[in-house]
């Protein structure tokens, strides 16, 4: 316990490091994904091999892209662009699927019945097809916030400062204490964010809750 | 009045749905277009709001060719519904009664008077008003979608097998109510459904039909019921007897 | 620095040795199947039992949400601290790693079996052994090998952060080529590892490809000696 009250304000930096990468690499890939899930869904013929195309980008090993997207971009390895660009890239490849599940799980005749009332698509869109696809893209966001959440600790190896920065930096002074810390932070973040986004979700699906 | 002239559909696979079928529609009157599955009944009806488009042939509204109408305009001015209503999950039942009302940015508070007002006329007790439709029972929800599609003061309503999903006694219900309804705002009906009792009980004009569009005999319900024209109608006359 | 990578790939020097790319290319194939075949021996049956009877299943649930949440990293390290540098930490960790998504998969696809016929099953006299045998298991098959193809390709990438901590597998290149900045041997190595996963996706592609058609043509035939 030593160690951690000595390290209290390097452990919270460490902390606000983390958030500052996920958080918005998690919001950017929500907003590349449901757009293109939506395509996806719409146009088969065009939304199965770009799905397919998209997993495949998530065999890749993250550490191999932390260090190629740099080397074909032209910019730095520690840089917050590169970080940013690979995550999202995970992100995206994660669960874009999900949001053309969830976009194929609209009623067909929901749909219809929107046609018919007189929706225009752009309408249609907002008013139906997104909020009922919202219980289904929720739960690919989850999957999506937690494994974003812990591949940022990746990034240590190359020297992206996070909570991984705890993994690295333990290991290599051999301090066990400082290497549970970042597990344990990293975990509980992920939770809290996931907690996060059900509350939201609850919020924003208020008929699936009055069954 | 609704006029289908030498209407066929043919789709990108080559099946013809409808061919060459012709009929008209009184205003003001209810017609029924009765027929096994794969009749094309279904699509006829969904040529009327250009959910479906005829590959040729017209179907005139009032002297107006639909094909000359823009879509959104023309679906927002007919009444439309569907098996179990096809009501927006998440949406409370006023919100759905008042979709077309929103769609045409009508002031709030006449929206929320003309949601009470057609919640008493298809009766449904106003305490329902914020609720969900995952909240109904079926019959219910059927009233909540004939709601929907009376929003609009409509000249037309479009019903696809509205009552199908009901057990025999609700349906019985909503069928009086629908003929109250129909009197009541002096509505064109074009109501599609594979029950032969259902049709006698609500057209009056019924259209029988057969595979590919085709008509098998159209009239009156008590023409059809005496003088079944094929073996093909009779059979389904006995076939809603027992 | 991609071209410098390139030229490092194309020195048939860095090719051979002990500490050359074909000996750590193999390294980290067999230690990816070795810790998928470790997982599996115990996540499969594990999976079909609580497939089948039903039970537990919020193990199943808690299982891949913690291991989704769980930095590899973190665990590679905090195990290399516990037990040397040796391959033994990788192994353990890939192996939390790996045993979640070979669990779900064979509940998963336990689950899949049409209940209608399970019940069929008991009706005519199956036990319960015989259920599983010839009812569940061929139903859960496609999502099983669904499930192992993931989950190698998963072990596979990950496994290049193993040589974080020991002296294994392509990731050697990558950690190396940082520690001495002979960035063209870290790109180099990030290649290799990329390599090998596409060329593990095709492979499991190719599999599945010829056992589809050897069903179809096994039905082929009975439908044949049917019609005769």
């Amino acid at each position: 316990m030593t160690w951690i009250a000595i390290n209290i304000p390097e452990i919270v930096s460490l902390l606000g490091h983390h958030a500052a990468i996920a958080l918005p690499v998690i919001i950017i890939s929500v907003m590349f994904s449901i757009p293109i899930g939506w395509v996806a869904s719409r146009k088969r013929r065009l939304g199965r091999p770009l799905i397919a195309g998209l997993e495949l980008l998530y065999a890749i090993p993250s550490l191999a892209l932390f260090v190629l997207i740099p080397a074909i971009f032209g910019f730095g390895l520690r840089s917050n662009a590169n970080i940013l660009i690979v995550l999202v890239v995970y992100g995206v490849a994660v669960l874009v699927r999900s949001c053309a599940e969830a976009f194929d799980s609209v009623p067909a005749d929901t749909r219809d019945a929107a046609d018919a009332c007189g929706f225009s698509l752009w309408r249609r869109f907002w008013a139906v097809d997104l909020p009922l696809s919202l219980p289904v893209c929720i739960a690919g966001i989850r999957v999506m916030a937690v494994s974003t959440i812990s591949l940022v600790t990746v990034g240590s190896v190359i020297g992206i400062q996070s909570l991984g920065t705890l993994f690295t930096d333990g290991f290599q002074r051999g301090l066990m204490e400082e290497v549970v810390t970042g597990l344990v932070l990293t975990v509980a973040f992920a939770l809290i964010v996931d907690l996060a986004i059900v509350a939201i979700g609850k919020l924003l699906t208020p008929w699936t809750r009055s069954r | 009045m609704i006029e289908f002239r030498h209407v066929t559909k043919e789709y990108e696979d080559g099946t013809v749905a409808v061919h060459n079928f012709n009929l008209v529609c009184e205003s003001h009157e209810t017609t029924v277009l009765v027929g096994t599955s794969g009749s094309g009944k279904t699509t006829v009806m969904r040529m009327v709001n250009r959910m479906v488009d005829p590959t040729c042939g017209q179907v005139i509204w009032d002297g107006v060719d639909v094909a000359t109408m823009d879509a959104v305009k023309l679906r927002r001015s007919i009444g439309y519904v569907i098996q179990e209503g096809g009501l927006f999950p998440h949406w409370t039942v006023a919100e759905n009664i008042a979709t077309v009302l929103r769609l045409e940015e009508t002031p709030k508070g006449k929206v929320r008077e003309a949601v009470f007002d057609l919640m008493d006329r298809t009766g449904l007790p106003r305490t329902f008003a914020d609720r969900y439709p995952g909240q109904l029972s079926g019959g219910q929800r059927q009233r909540v979608g004939v709601a929907r599609a009376l929003a609009n003061k409509p000249l037309l309503m479009l019903m696809d097998e509205p009552f199908g999903a009901l057990d025999p006694l609700v349906r019985r219900d909503l069928q009086n109510e629908m003929i109250r309804i129909r009197d009541e705002f002096g509505v064109t009906i074009l109501l599609v459904t594979h029950d032969m009792s259902e049709a006698m009980r609500l057209g009056q004009k019924v259209v029988v039909m057969q595979e590919g569009g085709d008509i098998v005999q159209a009239g009156r319900p008590q023409e059809i019921l005496e003088r079944p024209a094929t073996p093909f109608v009779s059979d389904l006359i006995e076939a809603a007897r027992f | 620095m991609l071209e410098g990578a390139f030229l490092w790939l194309a020195d048939p020097a860095n090719w051979g040795g002990n500490a050359g790319i074909w000996a750590r290319l193999t390294q980290h194939v067999v230690f990816t199947m070795a810790v998928v075949v470790a997982s599996a021996v115990i996540a499969i049956p594990l999976g079909i039992a609580i497939g089948h009877t039903k039970r537990f299943h919020a193990l199943v649930t808690l299982a891949s949400g913690a291991a989704r949440a769980i930095p590899t990293l973190g665990l590679l390290t905090l195990l290399a601290l516990m037990l040397g540098i040796g391959f033994q930490a990788p192994f353990i960790a890939l192996m939390v790693l790996a045993f979640p998504p070979l669990l779900a998969g064979a509940y998963a696809g336990v689950e899949s079996a049409d209940p209608v016929t399970v019940d069929a099953a008991r009706a005519i006299g199956m036990t319960e052994w015989q259920v599983v045998k010839s009812v569940e298991i061929p139903a859960a098959l496609p999502v099983i090998s669904a499930g192992i193809r993931s989950t190698v390709l998963q072990v596979a990438a990950t496994a290049t952060l193993a040589a974080y901590t020991s002296d294994i597998g392509l990731g050697r290149f990558v950690f190396a080529g940082m520690k001495t900045n002979h960035f063209e041997e870290t790109i180099g190595g990030a290649i290799l590892v990329m390599a090998l996963t596409l060329f593990l996706d095709a492979i499991f592609k190719l599999i599945r490809r010829i056992t589809e058609t050897s069903m179809r043509k096994r039905e082929g035939t009975i439908a044949h000696e049917n019609q005769a």
